[in-house]
């Protein structure tokens, strides 16, 4: 019996080995479920006392929910798919915990601290996560609390926490004490999400990820459960390196975008000088031509082309390209969507090969041998005052060298700034021209004109 | 017990650190199906609350189980269903295309 779960901790292992590459990710992904399947299959039958016929019906129904919104989700809505499911596993470990708290008696002193921290550390990714959730969906937009207003409250929240779990600890007999803590736990989740804004989303996702990793270890260590034990410390060194990767990306620390991201909006005065020269706006037929005639054009898509949907757009066009003889490769910064590698699934659905995907460490020397730079709905992450001017509040952030390109040529919704409110010195350059309008639209006016 | 919970920490420990290696060599264009894997993964939890079912008395702990329950397999069927569709959208060029 203490074989079905050392069985799905190797399956874990040799899944994760095997998501390195696309070819055998899918495999892979096979291998962790059926490590899923042996485990729960085992403490089925560890436990034949469980009441059947609820636990069936209540498991059918929500696999049957997961297999219902996995099947519909739109590949732009996977970033508040992922916080729901993150939602549901956090929410799934505080219940185990509070459940096992209910049983006082039963447990030991140490049992019960684990069965806090599980509380705790559960219940603030459920919270978290729904809050990311209603964000992402763009259904709440953050309640303009002042910073000292949003500081307090998460402070006097943290306080709260604190002082019901050290009751706990203690051994305090307060009624319903497992209770307030979930509620100060969940009120805490709340306050850490609310001030974050849409560009820091992947670092928020990746760092709930994390947080409802640890969770699932918790619940392995109260229920003396090694499988848990281990995939949860997997999902929590996967979420944790994510979220270093993201902030890395964004050139901002994790404590920074957590703790201070009112204060950074609406500053976009550096680099304000650059844009008074004028920016080059193209026809569609020039940019056509030019197209048609180049030999190798880098394509960056950042996150106005799928908000637009543009997508189908962007392969057509790289296939006219290629019957031109024209090489097309599409330079993806690692923040260019909402989450983790958003922007290579974006593509690879509208059915871009992924071997003309290139990371940017990958393909940041090839811009200055690129005769086309085409920017279709990006704009900080292409910003060379990142690399050049101290002053500006992006300087550091890693960059795509498209102002290296022979030619730049920028899809854009309006003139106005980008998310950060930051002026992009790229746009006035004299090798740079703009096409104006929705990105969906000028990229169907682009493949006419090839015609 | 206390020889158990040192097993238990040292085998988090090494998790993590295995963890760690093998997540670090998964290129970025692998990162969104990788969050969702692992995001099916801890939905593990089912297992906490199926074996919670065995020791619950009482609507109110046996309500909480359930619910629990039905969290934690959403999370793992949806989880895998989404990564698979995810990933069987990744091609390579077809043949003859340049």
């Amino acid at each position: 019996m203490a074989l079905s779960y050392a069985i799905p901790t190797v399956f874990f292992i040799v899944g994760a080995m095997r998501l390195k590459s696309p070819k055998t990710a899918r495999t892979g992904m096979w291998w962790i479920a059926m490590g899923m399947i042996v485990g729960v299959g085992g403490t089925v039958l560890l436990h034949p006392d469980i009441p059947w016929g609820l636990t069936i019906a209540v498991m059918a129904i929500g696999s049957g929910l997961g297999v219902f919104i996995a099947k519909r989700v739109k590949m732009t809505a996977m970033p508040q798919m992922v916080a729901v499911f993150n939602g549901m596993g956090g929410g799934g470990a505080a219940l185990v915990a509070l459940d096992s708290l209910g049983h006082f008696r039963s447990l030991g002193a140490f049992a019960a601290l684990i069965a806090t921290i599980t509380l705790v550390i559960g219940s603030i990714s459920f919270s978290g996560s729904s809050i990311a959730f209603l964000k992402l969906q763009e259904w709440l937009h953050g309640p303009r609390l002042s910073r000292t207003v949003q500081a307090t409250m998460t402070g006097l929240g943290l306080l709260l926490l604190l002082s019901l779990v050290s009751l706990r600890i203690a051994n305090q007999p307060v009624p319903g004490l497992a209770i307030w803590i979930m509620i100060a736990a969940v009120f805490e989740g709340v306050m850490l999400v609310i001030p974050i804004g849409g560009a820091d989303m992947p670092v928020v996702i990746s760092m709930l990820n994390a947080l409802t990793g640890l969770a699932a270890a918790a619940t392995g260590f109260l229920i003396s459960n090694n499988v848990l034990i281990v995939a949860g410390a997997l999902v929590g060194a996967s979420g944790t390196i994510l979220t270093q990767q993201m902030s890395r990306a964004m050139n901002r620390s994790l404590r920074h975008i957590l703790f201070s991201s009112l204060a950074q909006s609406g500053t976009g005065t550096p680099g304000h000088g650059d844009l008074d020269g004028t920016m080059i706006e193209a026809s569609h037929e020039d940019v056509a031509m030019l197209l048609t005639y180049s030999r190798n054009i880098i394509v960056v898509p950042g996150f106005g082309l799928a908000a637009s949907r543009a997508q189908q757009e962007v392969r057509q066009l790289m296939e006219k390209l290629a019957g031109h003889q024209v090489g097309v490769k599409f330079a993806i910064h690692p923040v260019a969507g909402r989450m983790p590698g958003h922007m290579n699934v974006l593509l690879a659905e509208a059915n871009i090969p992924y071997d003309r995907l290139f990371e940017m460490d990958a393909i940041n020397q090839e811009f200055k041998d690129a005769d086309v730079a085409l920017v279709i709905g990006a704009n900080d992450v292409t910003n060379p005052a990142a690399k050049t001017e101290p002053n500006s509040p992006l300087f550091g952030m890693p960059v795509l060298n498209v102002d290296q390109a022979k030619k730049v040529i920028v899809l854009k919704r309006g003139k106005n700034p980008g998310f950060s409110g930051v002026d992009n010195p790229l746009y006035t350059r004299s090798h740079t021209s703009m096409l104006f309008g929705d990105a969906k639209d000028s990229l169907g006016k682009l493949i006419q004109a090839i015609e | 017990m206390s020889n158990h919970l040192i097993t238990e920490g040292y085998i988090f420990i090494l998790a993590m650190f295995v963890g760690f290696l093998l997540i670090s060599k998964i290129p970025p264009i692998l990162h969104t199906p990788l969050m969702s894997a692992t995001n099916a993964i801890h939905g593990v939890v089912l297992i906490g609350a199926l074996s919670l079912l065995t020791w619950t008395h009482g609507t109110v702990d046996l309500t909480i189980a359930l619910v629990a329950v039905f969290f934690s397999t959403l999370n793992v069927v949806g989880g895998f269903v989404v990564t698979d569709r995810i990933l069987g959208m990744f091609h390579v060029r077809s043949d003859g295309e340049q």
